[in-house]
């Protein structure tokens, strides 16, 4: 947790002073029934209606002094709290953004988003929480200790064994509870993925007449839900009686003891009011203790969990001296008998993996689900470094190169298209940001997108919503295809970029960006092998292994795989074509 | 299909929301209570109890106080006889003890019984929900966002029930609190009270006030919060597009602006917000310096007991924080009632059409199916289908090709009766499917679609869906047929490996198998396909044709077909285009035809030839 605090430190200044004005107002407030207690000694007893007033007076000016403490700490605390999120919130965030694929992978994009969002605010509701309550509770209470002592040492006796049972109760029901919070925490997200299964999967549900089965799985986490919801209550609700009648015993205590100390002349009994009032104070103090108790759990798996985004090691990592990209080569890529494997995995992702792409030419990969065809060009862009291996681009390591300079030089369609939320015209530029009205439109007209785009009122002002969930699945991809051709890199990859695409529109669109790719390296992942027939190069990966190289001509001739492939998706006449 | 209307609900959200109607959704979920109703009377009557018992005690307390100071007093000033009456004090001290343990015992029952009755009306309530989802139609679902629909089933229904966990019981207590205590003062003095009561109104007003403004503050801090969420959302979906097209600086810039906006927000909302309570205080204290300067005058000149000085004084306290809780509940049961309006909204959704009152029933089902002028659309502004008639004989395949958006996956929706046809209709051997109850007719179709839809369970589990009270057997025999078997034993568990929440822990063409396996399990006399694009790859494919032809076997089967292969073997190919047929046939008539087909099919190879 300390990363996680040591973001506190800019406010030092600021915490210092809030914790001066909490105590301030603590000391106001213990204050008030000392002077009340002389209004009763001196006031009352000797009928001095004048010494009731000043009194009184005093009284008015301590009042107002102690919620000035408050309001200013209250200031303080809110400027502390919600500056100490947004630091934390900042450093998440821009952490994040530099994650490469392995880190970002580790948690999940659904984690790091409740990570930066939910946790931090979390850290900032406990913050405002420390200063008002963790800092005031052991001031009030050392403080309502110290004023009773003042006032008589043997009273204050009954205050000394009355507090460890409180504290006993307290963390009895702490220890006790925060465990069965944390179940049924599980058991509500629980509750949460089924709903969320049977509201994707209602099409399914219905067409396989399980609506009854579903009912019972939903049943029974219900119930599983409610019975620990019930018994978590059920203890929170011993905490308030059992804390008000500690209280209230050690007030019958204090009187019944204060009595005999007033009959023994050693305490007045102005006095004694007084003491039965910072008991009050001192109890309250300490469950305001037991609060953060509950609330404690809570708030470290939060920091934890920020803290665990801060301190993860960036895997990728510019070179401490980045070479200069060199410039008198565009555009050739040389895979080195490059190998890979996520994370533990024992298995290797791809293995051996040699080919050169040139300017000009187009090479693509093809092979069954998990061979590895996307995992190679998942390297290029050096979303992950190979494990052994090197990747060349115009003949210098792609790790003596920044990862800016690697990345300006490429042009990446991913496999599922992601567009932001914003105007058909801000996604385009995002490959480009300095893009004129010509080169969004051609890049739109390449990427067979002038179409539709030309078919919606506002055109390329169009706002995609957020997720792209306002345009479909193959307007997305060719959105995010022309997101590419704008940037007119030297290099572009299709990780699968046209499954979404109807036959007909992916070839318009391969011819189109034929004429556009004339001076480029083009690498393409594709499953169609109508996509790719026509490629220069072409990789056949089976388990992580190249075990064809060549065109569709030879391969049909000499790779058992390739023919397996292209017998399951062409006619006779077409493979003997 | 998209849904425009849904742009950004759910995530913004005010501070404080409002039903908009706060009088009938309050009575309704009152009628959730009804079940409980005993439970809850019982709770209310101990809490009452409870709060009067402890607002008796401060006076009685009091009382000792009184015999200490006037006993001590007399003694200082020497009157003769005089004592503190240690034996009154016992009897006082006991009667007290008894009231404290009462006391206690009565709110601990009533918080012990709350839980039991408010945790069984979420029961209820989740119930509810849970038993609503089944009768909505598809089209509920299609128009609606899920996170919308979560949203409402999980955040709203926790949100009801935290707050009546916590209101129920604090509303209770701090209405009984006011009147005894107002009761307890007012026995005590009537002038001391009326100055107490002098301070509400200033305590009403500023709570009213602050409250007021704070709303303003924790809108925008709302509003704030949602911006940045969604933007962290975005980018964080969006990681690896926005490293490849190296983004990150201007990324980070934009977020600093929304965060920076956020702080803002924040801390004037957590400003205003903080400076309710003590400013609250602030007034209680003046009530008590009041009090202790105009009781000890009255003490002094007229007898008031000084023992009702410090119970004035304790009931001051207890007076002036109630209210203040009275405005959070209130504010908590705004939300609460606007968040069960949202879930009542839900169970009020129209459901599905009725199931027929006669419902007819197939037993031997053939498998022909026919389309009798077919005429649907989505929203009846805008027909997708105008006129379909299909005739489909008993074993027969169809195909369904045609550019996306052409509406292949509607008829698959009516077939279903996941959506009901406008006029005409769709008839399996001879009976229209309106006429069959929805489980029948769903009974005679498999499905595998391209949406690979599993649960979190093993995969045995996933793969029986199909068939519910199937053996393991059989299960891993549909696995085998559908080519699944390999894959699913190279898993360190095998059939016992559970899939986690999103799946993700098998690859999308196994997910694409086990869905087969699932179908093949299911052994349906009409089968139902929407080939996979992309998903399942080339080499597993060739599989699952294989394994496909033999599901197909002796079946009708309807493919949305992105493969050369089916659409060549298929016995009818409907090309759609716009929601209409526009083209009917077989592979070669069709090719003959020299129409939108023939392009179709010719444009896969354009570049090629082009080459």
């Amino acid at each position: 947790m300390s990363h996680v605090i040591g973001y506190l430190k800019p406010f030092r200044a600021k915490i210092f002073l809030a914790v001066l004005l909490v105590a301030g107002q603590s000391a106001c407030d213990l204050l008030l029934p000392s002077f009340m207690s002389s209004i009763v000694n001196n006031g009352i007893a000797q009928n001095n209606i004048g010494y009731i007033f000043a009194t009184g007076f005093i009284m008015l000016l301590i009042t107002l002094a102690g919620c000035a403490c408050t309001v200013g700490a209250g200031y303080l605390a809110a400027r502390i709290a919600a500056g100490y999120s947004k630091s934390l919130r900042s450093a998440v965030f821009s952490k994040v953004e530099n994650y490469s694929l392995t880190e970002f992978d580790t948690f999940g994009a659904s984690s790091l988003i409740t990570r930066t969002t939910n946790d931090t605010q979390q850290m900032q509701t406990f913050i405002v929480m420390g200063i008002r309550v963790v800092v005031s509770a052991p001031i009030t209470f050392i403080g309502g200790v110290f004023m009773t002592l003042y006032t008589d040492i043997e009273l204050a006796y009954i205050l000394l064994a009355a507090v460890p049972v409180l504290i006993g109760i307290l963390l009895f029901i702490v220890l006790k509870a925060s465990p069965r919070f944390n179940v049924m925490q599980k058991k509500i997200d629980r509750i949460n993925q089924i709903m969320r299964e049977k509201l994707t999967g209602v099409r399914v549900i219905r067409a396989f007449n399980t609506t009854e089965h579903e009912r019972e799985r939903f049943a029974g986490a219900n119930e599983d839900l409610m019975k620990t919801a019930r018994s978590v209550h059920r203890l929170m609700a011993s905490m308030v009686p059992s804390l008000t009648l500690v209280l209230n015993f050690v007030t019958i205590g204090v009187v019944w003891f204060g009595a005999t100390r007033v009959d023994q002349g050693f305490l007045q009994a102005g006095n004694l009011m007084a003491v039965v009032q910072y008991v009050v104070q001192i109890m309250l103090s300490l469950v305001m203790v037991g609060m953060i108790f509950v609330f404690l759990p809570r708030v470290s798996v939060s920091a934890k969990r920020i803290e665990e985004v801060l301190t993860a090691e960036a895997t990728i990592v510019d070179p401490a001296q980045s070479q200069p990209p060199a410039d008198h080569k565009r555009g050739y890529l040389t895979f080195e008998n490059v190998s890979f494997r996520y994370g533990n995995s024992e298995d290797l992702a791809i293995e051996n993996i040699s080919f050169e792409a040139r300017p000009g030419q187009t090479t693509a990969i093809i092979g069954s689900t998990g061979s590895g065809k996307s995992t190679i060009v998942n390297l290029i862009p050096r979303f992950y470094d190979p494990t052994s291996g090197r990747i060349l681009l115009n003949g210098l390591d792609i790790k003596d190169i920044t990862q800016h300079d690697l990345r300006e030089r490429i042009g990446f369609v991913p496999q599922r298209a992601v567009l932001f939320s914003g105007t058909i015209r801000e996604n385009i530029c995002f490959g480009k940001k300095d893009a004129t009205d010509e080169q969004v439109h051609h890049a739109a007209e390449i990427a067979q997108a002038l179409d539709f785009i030309q078919a919606k009122p506002e055109g390329f002002d169009s706002y995609i919503s957020q997720g792209g969930t306002n345009v479909s699945g193959g307007q997305k991809q060719r959105l995010s295809i022309a997101r590419a051709i704008v940037k007119n890199p030297e290099i572009y990859v299709f990780d699968d970029s046209f499954s979404a695409l109807d036959f007909k529109t992916d070839a318009t669109l391969r011819a189109a960006l034929k004429k556009e790719t004339k001076d480029a390296t083009v690498i393409i992942v594709a499953q169609r092998i109508s996509s790719i027939m026509d490629a220069d190069t072409i990789l056949v990966l089976d388990n992580g292994r190249v075990v064809g190289k060549g065109t569709h001509k030879e391969l049909l001739a000499s790779c058992q795989v390739y023919r397996e492939i292209a017998s399951s998706q062409l006619s006779k006449e077409e493979m003997d074509a | 299909m998209s849904s425009h209307k849904m742009h950004g609900a759910g995530r913004v959200s005010a501070a404080v929301e409002r039903a908009n109607d706060f009088k009938g959704t309050t009575k309704r979920l009152f009628g959730y209570f009804k079940t409980y109703k005993f439970q809850f009377i019982l709770v209310i009557l101990l809490i009452i109890a409870g709060t009067i018992l402890s607002a008796v005690a401060p006076k009685i307390l009091g009382s000792i106080t009184t015999l200490v100071f006037n006993g001590s007093v007399a003694k200082l000033q020497g009157v003769p006889g005089a004592f503190i009456d240690f034996e009154q004090i016992l009897v006082i001290a006991v009667r007290l003890i008894i009231i404290y343990l009462v006391s206690a015992a009565c709110t601990y029952t009533a918080g012990f019984v709350l839980s039991n009755a408010s945790q069984k009306t979420m029961y209820n309530l989740r119930r509810d929900v849970d038993n609503k989802i089944p009768k909505l139609p598809l089209r509920y679902f299609d128009s609606t966002t899920h996170g919308d629909i979560l949203s409402r089933v999980t955040n709203d229904v926790d949100t009801i029930s935290t707050s009546l966990q916590q209101s129920v019981n604090q509303f209770v207590t701090s209405i009984t609190t006011v009147i005894s205590v107002a009761v307890m003062m007012l026995s005590i003095s009537p002038l001391l009270t009326l100055i107490a009561i002098l301070t509400l109104p200033f305590t009403l007003l500023f709570t009213k006030n602050v409250v007021k403004r704070s709303q303003k503050y924790f809108r925008g801090q709302q509003q704030s919060l949602g911006r940045t969420s969604g933007y962290i959302e975005e980018m964080y979906t969006g990681h690896n597009v926005v490293r490849v097209f190296n983004h990150e600086q201007t990324c980070i810039d934009q977020f600093e602006q929304l965060n920076e906006d956020l702080y803002q927000n924040s801390w004037k909302a957590q400003f205003i917000s903080s400076i309710m309570m003590p400013i609250v205080n602030f007034i209680g204290n003046i009530g008590y310096v009041l009090v202790c300067v105009l009781g000890g005058i009255l003490a002094a000149t007229s007898g008031l007991a000084v023992g009702n000085i410090q119970a004035f004084l304790q009931y001051m306290r207890q007076f002036t924080n109630p209210i203040g809780q009275i405005a959070n509940i209130m504010n908590m049961f705004q939300s609460t009632i606007a968040a069960a309006e949202r879930v009542f909204d839900f169970l009020d959704e129209t459901e599905e059409i009725p199931e027929s009152e006669k419902p007819k029933k197939l037993d031997h089902i053939e498998g022909n199916v026919q389309f009798d002028h077919v005429q649907f659309g989505y929203r009846p502004d805008r027909i997708l289908i105008h006129d379909l008639n299909i005739d489909v004989h008993a074993g027969q395949t169809v195909a369904i090709v045609g550019p996306t958006g052409a509406g292949k996956t509607t008829i698959i929706n009516l077939l279903l009766r996941f959506y009901d046809v406008n006029s005409g209709s769709i008839k399996v051997d001879g009976v229209d499917i309106r006429d069959m109850r929805r489980e029948d007719l769903r009974s005679i179709f498999g499905m595998v679609l391209q949406d690979t839809w599993l649960f979190g369970g093993t995969i045995m589990e996933n793969i029986r869906y199909g068939k519910l009270n199937a053996t393991d057997e059989e299960v891993k025999q549909a696995a085998k047929s559908a080519f699944a078997d390999s894959f699913i034993k190279t898993l360190p568990e095998g059939y016992d490996t559970m899939l986690n929440e999103e799946a993700n822990n098998i690859s999308q063409g196994q997910k694409q198998l086990l869905t087969i396996a699932r179908a093949i399990l299911s052994d349906p006399p009409i089968m139902i396909l929407d080939e996979a694009t992309s998903s399942v790859d080339t080499r597993t494919e060739l599989l699952i044709q294989q394994a496909m032809k033999n599901l197909m076997h002796g079946r009708t089967n309807f493919v949305i077909a992105h493969r050369l292969s089916t659409i060549r073997h298929a016995d009818m190919i409907l090309v759609l285009k716009d929601g209409d047929i526009i083209e009917m046939g077989n592979h070669d008539s069709l090719m003959a035809q020299h129409g939108f087909y023939y392009n179709l099919y010719n444009s896969q190879f354009a570049s090629s030839q082009g080459a």
